[in-house]
This record gives C-alpha cells, structure tokens and sequence, in this order.
C-alpha cells in the first residue's frame, strides 16, 4: 500500500467519530469544542490586537495595562491553553500519519508532550507572575 | 474507487493541516516573546521590535489569513461531522470558506498593512 492510500485512509478513518478508544473520543470531542471557542477568543485577538490597535502601538505599557484588568489575563489564559492543546493535539496526529519509523515515533510524541508541557508552564506563568501595579483596577 | 486526491476535498485537508502547523509553530515563538515581559520593558522592547519591520508585517497578514482559513475550513468540518446532508456538499462548501475566507482576510490585511504603506495615516 502507497503512503498515499494509507495518509488518506487514515484521514478517511477519523472523519467517522472514533471508537474502541476514549482518549482518541475525548481528543475529537476536544478538537471541535475548543475551536468553536477560539473563533470567538482567536477573532477577538486579532481584532483587537492588529487591527484596532497593530504591532507599532503594541509595547510593553500596553500589555501591562491590559493586564491590570483580570478579565484580559483570563482571556489569554483560556486562548493560551485552547491553543497550546489543540495544537498538540494536531501534532500528534501528523506524527501519527507521517512518522512510520519505531524509535522517531517514539522521539516525536515525547517531545511534542514535553512542549505541551513546557509552553503551557511558560505560558501560565507569564500571565499569573505579571505584577499588579498598586492602585490599578482590578 | 473514488478520486480523492487533487480534489477539493483533498485541498481542504491538505491546507487544513499546512496551516495549522504554520499557526502552532508561530505560537510556540509568541509564548517565548511574552515571556519577556517579565523581565522589563527594555527586554521585552528589543524583541517586539523585530515584529514592526516590513517582512514581518507581511508575514503577520500570511499568519492571520492561516488563522482565517483553519478557523472558517474547521467550521466546514465540524458542520459535515454533525449534518449529514452538508457531507454531501463538502465540495460547495469549500468554495463557501473562501468566500467568507476574502471578505473577512482582505479588509483585514489592509488595515494590518496600511500603515506600512501610508505611514503617515498611523496614529
């Protein structure tokens, strides 16, 4: 069988929802429900980020300011972590469809847990460690 | 046998997953340059700053329009999982995504380049 026939194949396969497994259910469940929330987070952003205001405004005093209010770090938090697992998520399964080999498999679905991991902590703490200045609304 | 590839079907999913790749690789270098924010403004000024040239403005518009697309195609996806007579015309359907794909990209990579084009409309 061509690599061709098996890519589409196993495309074919995840287009009915997937059975016999819960982890591979709850992933598809996960997929369509987080990105139905980001359309509305991933607009929001781009909307508000690059098109109200662009990358010539965007600076330091910006995202400090926008961080006093608590709303906006829970905003990027939530599209911080959508985002970060869906994208795992995605990855894993390119691994799966395109990394035949038994020790790269192995090496690919570690690191891409490890970034999930990695970016996530990053992330979270970047957002939660951002000082409130004194006498800001909170 | 059915013919898949070459198809739109076939070019749906193969976008699908190019661009989705592109915006997961993209938001692994966003993490890293928030992260700077904690250390200060001039730390977090000197990398932002790269975001402000020109190559980087038009690779901004390239990463929305593969926001745009995995966001408005994942919308095709879902309504073909859930509504059976929509599998029927996933083909029509893609044509749907690029319509609402131009009407929502092209006013929005003006806006994101005008003030790379006309500097003097910049606030």
């Amino acid at each position: 069988m061509s690599l061709g026939s098996a890519t589409r194949q196993a495309y074919q396969r995840r287009m009915l929802r997937p059975a016999g497994s819960s982890f591979e259910l709850w992933s598809w469940y996960f997929f369509r429900v987080s990105g139905v929330l980001m359309l509305i987070l991933v607009f929001g952003h781009l909307l508000i980020v690059h098109i109200i205001n662009n990358v010539d405004v965007i600076n330091y005093e910006f995202v400090a300011e926008r961080w006093q209010t608590v709303g906006w770090r829970v905003y990027d938090w939530l599209l911080l972590f959508l985002a970060i697992v869906h994208g795992q998520n995605g990855l894993r399964i390119l691994i799966d469809d395109y990394i035949h080999s038994r020790g790269w498999r192995t090496f690919a679905h570690t690191a891409n847990w490890v970034f999930l991991g990695f970016f996530l902590a990053l992330g979270t703490l970047t957002i939660v460690s951002f000082p409130f200045a004194p006498g800001s609304k909170t | 046998m059915l013919s898949y590839r070459g198809r739109e079907g076939y070019w749906a999913w193969l976008l699908h997953r190019v661009s989705g790749v592109a915006i997961i690789l993209f938001l692994f270098l966003h993490v890293l340059d928030t992260c700077l924010i904690g250390f200060g403004p001039s730390v977090y000024e000197t990398f932002v700053a790269y975001y402000r040239v020109p190559v980087f403005r038009v690779l901004e518009v390239a990463l929305s329009g593969a926001v745009l697309y995995h966001g408005i195609n994942g919308v095709r996806i879902i309504v073909i999982d859930f509504v059976e007579t929509a599998t029927r015309i996933q083909r029509q359907l893609w044509y749907v995504v690029w319509a609402s794909f131009l009407v929502l990209f092209l006013p929005a990579a003006f806006f994101m380049l005008r003030p790379v084009f006309f500097p003097s409309v910049l606030r």
